[in-house]
């Protein structure tokens, strides 16, 4: 009896292993890829906010005010080195020629160094984190420090970041940087802990020209939905796919 | 603080058309260069040694476990520039143990420990237990004991005992090979998975480190190889150094054709980055790219080996060329880990501009911290020579 039992046991065991091992593999060529594409949880449930974001050139003056406030609203070094937002001013001369400036972010306001008669035109661009749906950021974190909020908002765990700066280096918009006293990665982070509170992001609340907006994808009575409904927006670097949440109207080709 | 705000300050007066504010301080430095330099160096100096174990080039006998003591050596310090790089070093560990499923750089961690545990350490033990044994025979006093614990209380010197360690280290072998493919072609799929960034952003630069690592790691060997003998007053085996020198000219053309490729298809492709990637490399690069890396590394040492395979030059001509080539070969490859490192963080990825980098002499990042990191290496290595000696195994004359 005791052989037998044994004997079938082991058979039970390795019918029970085989079915798991198989289900497994299986289920992998069922959704080969979604194990490896990277791309954050939409919720389904759509009264759930989902945020993005919505920039019009044609409205920004350059005044800088944003970038300030960015940086008084979260406590960042002043140096010129470390932005969560920033201004860009393009110039396109009347021979093609670009130029781009943005001196300490665009904070101190600008001048045109151009002589007037040799521009073709010129505008502002806003630039922040694109709180991407497919974030190469949070794609490459090793540790999943980086990570999206149930909002669709990129996040950093400050107490969890290791400071590989892997994420630096994925982000194609330039957004991150190294804290240099936290010794972690900082970035923009839509001021998570004002629009939880119902507020609005700081530098929403600041423009003057309202040429920041920021809203809920998921409601289509939004500013931010009628802002998609009645421009054309394009966002950065299309071809890169990441998901980006950052919407432009007016947006330049030669805006990278 | 201010001494760092100072710094970029002045990196600030150097940067060239317009960066985006964040991308002033260049984020991965002359540590994140030494760590596909040095990994490079072991998977390719293993490379060579399975070359006489699975494919049998007996003539390579005399490298075999010079080479893989070279490869353990290196491999015990690879992922310390790494660690110490990190903006947070204490909380390392974090990723062995939560590792984000998503993240190429996770699997470092894996891909780095089976390499050690599974097939370095233990290819190197199966080959030398026999030796091991004998020795903790042989010895007297602590050395003695040491040997006893290396041999992990296997003793059983039986042939049939000696004949599994054989069986064992071929099976270790052949899943090394793969192992060390993956290793190097993983730390190139670091590199050329970052879409962000076209200087990096290439299919083939898994398959451009493997081949560079390849390189490195046979010159390496060949250079070991060669003071180790000149130290121990031994005459180098001529034969089995002709041969490493020959595989080095195979891997060099293989991994030069690799490079060209690549650089052929940018050129022709001519992407959106095309114009900033040409000033990159006709401007910031061109000294370690053009001289360093293409001239110096790469066409001097394949013209040289090339003439080296036609005409039969004496032997102490051969020597001396084989050392100044192999010297180049290492300087070569070492401004090709420079150049994709730290030249894909010079320019903007707005593609308007170019920042700048400044070496250090000093501090964790700076030249002389790179250097040590070089040395320790070559300590371990005579460490490891004098306790596992090759020239000492038993029935073992090399």
């Amino acid at each position: 009896m005791g052989p037998q039992r044994t004997g079938h046991s082991r058979r039970s065991f390795l019918k029970a292993a085989t079915a798991v091992g198989g289900g497994v593999i299986a289920s992998t060529f069922l959704k080969p890829f979604t194990a490896v594409v990277y791309a954050a949880e939409e919720p389904d449930d759509i009264s759930k906010p989902w945020y993005g974001y919505g920039i019009d050139i044609k409205k920004c003056i350059g005044c800088g005010l944003c970038a300030h406030a960015c940086k008084l609203e979260n406590n960042i070094l002043l140096e010129p080195f470390f932005f969560r937002t920033w201004v860009e001013q393009y110039t396109i001369k009347n021979d093609g020629s670009v130029i781009v400036e943005s001196p300490n972010g665009g904070i101190d306001g600008f001048t045109q160094s151009v002589p007037e008669e040799e521009i073709f035109k010129s505008f502002f661009v806003p630039k922040m984190c694109n709180h991407c749906h497919k974030s190469p950021c949070v794609q490459v974190c090793p540790v999943g420090a980086t990570y999206d909020s149930p909002e669709g908002v990129v996040l950093v765990d400050e107490k969890y970041c290791i400071g590989c700066r892997y994420c630096v280096q994925a982000c194609p918009y330039g957004c991150r940087y190294m804290h240099p006293e936290k010794n972690v990665v900082d970035k923009c982070t839509l001021c998570y802990h004002r629009i939880t509170k119902g507020l609005d992001p700081a530098c929403i609340e600041v423009c003057p020209t309202k040429a920041r907006i920021y809203g809920n994808l998921h409601d289509k009575t939004s500013p931010l939905v009628k802002f998609l409904k009645d421009h054309t927006c394009l966002v950065l670097k299309p071809h890169l796919n990441t998901g980006s949440k950052l919407f432009y109207n007016a947006l330049s080709a030669e805006v990278r | 603080m201010e001494q760092h705000f100072a710094h970029l300050y002045e990196m600030m007066s150097k940067v060239e058309g317009f960066i985006y504010p964040n991308e002033l301080e260049l984020h991965w430095g002359i540590l994140i260069v030494l760590y596909p330099y040095i990994t490079g160096l072991v998977a390719g100096a293993f490379i060579l040694a399975s070359l006489e174990r699975v494919f049998n080039v007996k003539v390579l006998k005399p490298t075999y476990a010079l080479a893989l003591l070279t490869a353990l050596a290196f491999l015990l310090i690879a992922a310390l520039p790494l660690i110490s790089h990190l903006g947070k070093p204490g909380r390392a560990y974090e990723i062995m143990i939560t590792p984000h499923g998503n993240s190429a750089m996770a699997i470092f961690g894996f891909v780095y420990l089976w390499y050690l545990m599974v097939v370095l350490l233990l290819e190197i033990w199966f080959d030398y237990r026999r030796d091991i044994v004998l020795w903790s025979r042989e010895k007297k006093g602590i050395m003695r004991g040491v040997y006893k614990v290396l041999t992990l209380g296997v003793t059983d010197l039986s042939p049939n005992a000696l004949k599994w360690d054989d069986k064992l280290g071929y099976i270790v072998t052949i899943i090394g090979i793969p192992s060390a493919f993956l290793l190097h072609g993983y730390v190139g799929f670091i590199f050329g998975s970052i879409k962000a960034n076209p200087w990096w952003s290439t299919v083939l630069m898994p398959v451009i480190f493997l081949f560079s690592a390849m390189v490195s790691g046979i010159a390496l060997v060949m250079l070991i190889y060669m003071v180790v003998s000149y130290i121990r007053r031994h005459p180098i085996d001529m034969k089995a150094l002709d041969m490493v020198a020959r595989y080095l000219f195979f891997m060099l053309i293989l991994d030069f054709t690799l490079e060209a490729l690549d650089q052929m298809h940018r050129i022709y492709e001519a992407e959106e980055s095309f114009e900033i990637i040409s000033l990159l490399v006709s401007g910031k690069l061109y000294i370690t790219l053009v001289v360093f890396q293409v001239f110096l590394g790469t066409i001097i040492p394949l013209i040289t080996l090339g003439i080296m395979q036609i005409h039969q030059f004496r032997e102490k001509i051969r020597k001396a060329l084989y050392f100044v080539m192999g010297l180049l070969v290492l300087f070569g490859i070492f401004f090709m880990r420079w150049n994709v490192v730290i030249g894909g963080q010079l320019f903007s990825k707005s593609f308007y501009g170019f920042t700048s980098f400044k070496l250090r002499l000093i501090g964790m990042e700076g030249t002389l911290m790179a250097i040590a990191w070089l040395i320790l290496p070559l300590l371990i290595l005579a460490f490891l020579l004098w306790l596992l000696p090759p020239w000492k195994k038993h029935g073992e004359d090399v």
